[in-house]
């Protein structure tokens, strides 16, 4: 038998060969076609807010380790190496625009205004998400890989269902291409239209797996057999993400359906503070994936503009020493919820199954504490 | 309305209405729309509330619940179908670690007013997965109301409540009472919480729910014949269970059978015993019995009226516990 296959659909997948990049790792800024005509509003006051967020980002995710190093933090994912993604998605979308996020994003929850003491709470252990995902227009962090791009989808739909302008975004790591979730919510997406961004950092690790084991194929092109157009950037170049994030958001409220958005990236660190990433990656890879630092690289940018980078570095250190100092502040300021608050928020309405619990639950704790000795009249008290 | 309809047209005239009644509900299955859903359920609202409201979806079970919990959040009131209780597994992800707990794991700040109804049990004869009893499952899992209905009546106004409420509700319809018929008044309003005394007795209390309270009052009817009186109770919501009406009223007949289809093991059964046994353990004259489906995969269709709780095993066990004459005297 012989058949005749075609290649893999190409046509809907920007930068598949090379990643779009406007600014080359040595901080050189070239032209791109695609991103160039959504970066017309960058002069240097923009790139010094970049290049402020990014390192002040990497100084509270450092102090975030140390925390968890000294035992104030029960786990920590650190997202190092992946400022320009984050900050390039979090800084270009509105606030309005809601985000259905993993456990690693917390630089587009800083993004969002969520504060220390929100951040810190579920990797302390005082609450099983910290923040009001009304207020920050954020759900709560998702542990189980892909679940939330479900629901970034659904709550698309029924924006556009609702007369809605914002968009939905589901963000996630390369990992979550192997889970069905992921593919059932493209196929939702796609089928309905759904006004969605799907924001795929690829970080090349999903903990131990490196994304070859993921795909024979680059992940970019997965989504195209859904019909999703797909935008590959360099996701360690800041303005690539941010150009990126513009063109796919304004074709998405456009009305013209889904767009898939890969961010190619690299975690430095470990894929939380309990792994050890030496036992599966080499030295030459991370010192390849060092030179490609998304922060260093918008250095050089603004030196090779002559902006006054010494000046800005002594910014970074005093508002980098003010947000890590928050986060040490913010730790005496997590204490555990009270006991009994474990039997709230199950149900919307008192459940008597559960009040009788609660109750069994009082009563021993009751029957735990010391006897008050009998004081008779006129003993000292 | 009021009116003899069937169960399906019941669960129907509920939907309608809770579609006319408030624009943010919206259905959501696999062949709800055009086809009108496998057992008719949805028939005729794809015509009067358009694609829109009325949502055939992809074949993705996950899909189905995944993207309405992120409906949920924008504050529509999603109601789910999943097309046989057998598929309902590849969302259990998305039922037990996603939208059970949003509301607990948020403090309160999120609510998942979602419905997913699944048509349910045996006793239509059909293939593999189509005739499942995933009940316990569901009720394990805190956050989440896990309902049946029994009659036309109780499947409208039990289904009109499940829509109404702020808490994710699994509704359980058994499919083999799809077609029974009864007087309905589309009006009437249940709660998702409270036991129903269908039949006073002073001899035993017979606790079942869904397909299986057309049983018990067959065999409490049939029981008569023999002198013996049986409270029949129709749980109607298996998580949270209405203890306390179970409780009051094996205090008045001091014995208890439970039948349900589902297996045995770990099930609802096992939780109203021990309830029983919590509650009010010095009533009891004799152990209580339950008679379930047995503990194997669900068999062949051929072979369901054996694993089926029929009238006699029902009677056989009611006939334990009061001490008579049962099948396991038989030599």
């Amino acid at each position: 038998m012989s058949t005749t296959m075609s290649a893999p659909d190409h046509h809907l997948v920007e930068g598949l060969d090379q990643p779009l990049q406007v600014l080359a790792e040595d901080g050189t800024r070239h032209a791109d076609a695609v991103l160039d005509p959504h970066l017309g509003d960058v002069d240097e006051a923009l790139l010094t807010d970049l290049f402020v967020d990014m390192s002040v980002l990497r100084a509270l995710d450092d102090e975030a380790v140390a925390l968890q190093r000294k035992g104030e933090l029960g786990l920590w994912p650190p997202l190092r190496g992946q400022e320009a993604a984050q900050i390039g998605l979090g800084r270009t979308l509105p606030a309005t625009d809601f985000l259905f996020t993993s456990y690693r994003e917390n630089g587009l929850a800083w993004c969002r205004g969520v504060t220390p003491q929100e951040m810190l709470a579920v990797w302390r252990g005082t609450a099983l998400s910290g923040w009001d995902p009304y207020q920050r227009h954020m759900a709560t962090p998702q542990v189980i890989i892909a679940a939330q791009t479900l629901h970034a989808v659904g709550y698309a739909m029924a924006t556009r269902a609702q007369g809605g302008s914002e968009i939905a975004v589901a963000c996630f790591g390369d990992g979550a291409l192997s889970q069905g979730d992921l593919h059932e919510a493209m196929v939702f997406a796609a089928s309905f239209g759904a006004p969605v961004l799907f924001f795929c950092q690829n970080n090349q690790y999903a903990i131990s797996e490196p994304v070859t084991v993921q795909s024979p194929v680059p992940i970019a092109l997965r989504p195209t057999g859904f019909g999703i157009p797909v935008l590959r950037v360099d996701g360690n170049d800041v303005l690539a993400v941010r150009a990126a994030s513009r063109l796919a958001a304004q074709r998405i409220r456009s009305g013209e359906g889904p767009v898939f958005l890969e961010a190619v990236t690299y975690r430095l660190g470990p894929h939380t503070t309990s792994d050890d990433p030496t036992r599966y990656r080499d030295e030459e890879e991370l010192a390849r994936w060092r030179r490609r630092c998304p922060v260093l690289r918008l250095q050089r940018h603004l030196e090779q503009l002559g902006a006054p980078v010494d000046s800005l570095r002594e910014e970074v250190t005093i508002r980098a020493d003010a947000a890590t100092a928050g986060l040490r502040a913010a730790i005496d300021q997590l204490a555990p919820p009270a006991p009994d608050s474990l039997f709230e928020h199950v149900y919307t309405t008192e459940d008597t199954a559960l009040s009788r619990q609660r109750e069994q639950w009082r009563a021993f704790e009751a029957s735990l504490a010391p006897e008050k000795p009998e004081q008779s009249p006129g003993s000292p008290s | 309305m009021t009116g003899e309809s069937t169960m399906a047209a019941a669960l129907n005239a509920a939907l309608h209405d809770a579609l006319a009644e408030d624009d943010d509900v919206v259905l959501l299955g696999e062949d709800i729309g055009t086809l009108g859903g496998v057992f008719r359920v949805t028939d005729g609202l794809l015509q009067e509330f358009g694609p829109a409201r009325v949502i055939d979806s992809p074949l993705a079970e996950a899909g189905i619940v995944g993207t309405a919990v992120g409906m949920a959040y924008r504050g529509l009131r999603p109601v789910c179908e999943i097309q046989f209780d057998g598929f309902v597994h590849p969302a259990l992800d998305q039922i037990i670690a996603q939208l059970s707990r949003l509301h607990y794991r948020t403090g309160g700040v999120v609510r998942m007013p979602l419905t997913i109804r699944v048509p349910c049990g045996g006793g239509i004869g059909a293939v593999e997965h189509h005739s499942e009893s995933p009940e316990a499952y569901f009720a394990h899992t805190p956050g989440l109301r896990v309902v049946t209905a029994a009659d036309p009546q109780d499947a409208c106004s039990t289904l009109r409540a499940a829509i109404a409420c702020d808490d994710p509700v699994l509704f359980l319809e058994p499919k083999r009472r799809y077609w029974t018929k009864a007087e309905v008044d589309t009006g009437a309003r249940a709660d998702l919480v409270s036991a129903r005394v269908l039949r006073p007795g002073r001899d035993a209390t017979l606790v079942a729910y869904g397909s299986m309270v057309t049983t018990a009052l067959e065999a409490a009817t049939a029981a008569e014949d023999d002198g013996i009186d049986l409270e029949v109770i129709d749980l109607r919501s298996l998580s949270p269970i209405d203890r306390e009406t179970v409780a009051a009223s094996v205090r008045r007949t001091g014995r208890l059978v439970v039948t349900h289809e589902a297996q045995a093991s770990v099930s609802v059964s096992a939780e109203v015993i021990t309830a029983v046994v919590e509650d009010c353990f010095e009533q009891l004259e004799a152990p209580p019995e339950r008679v379930t489906g047995y503990d194997t995969p669900y068999p062949p269709s051929a072979l369901e009226d054996a694993f089926l709780p029929g009238l006699d095993r029902i009677l056989d066990a009611v006939d334990r516990t009061l001490g008579r004459r049962s099948s396991r005297e038989v030599a």
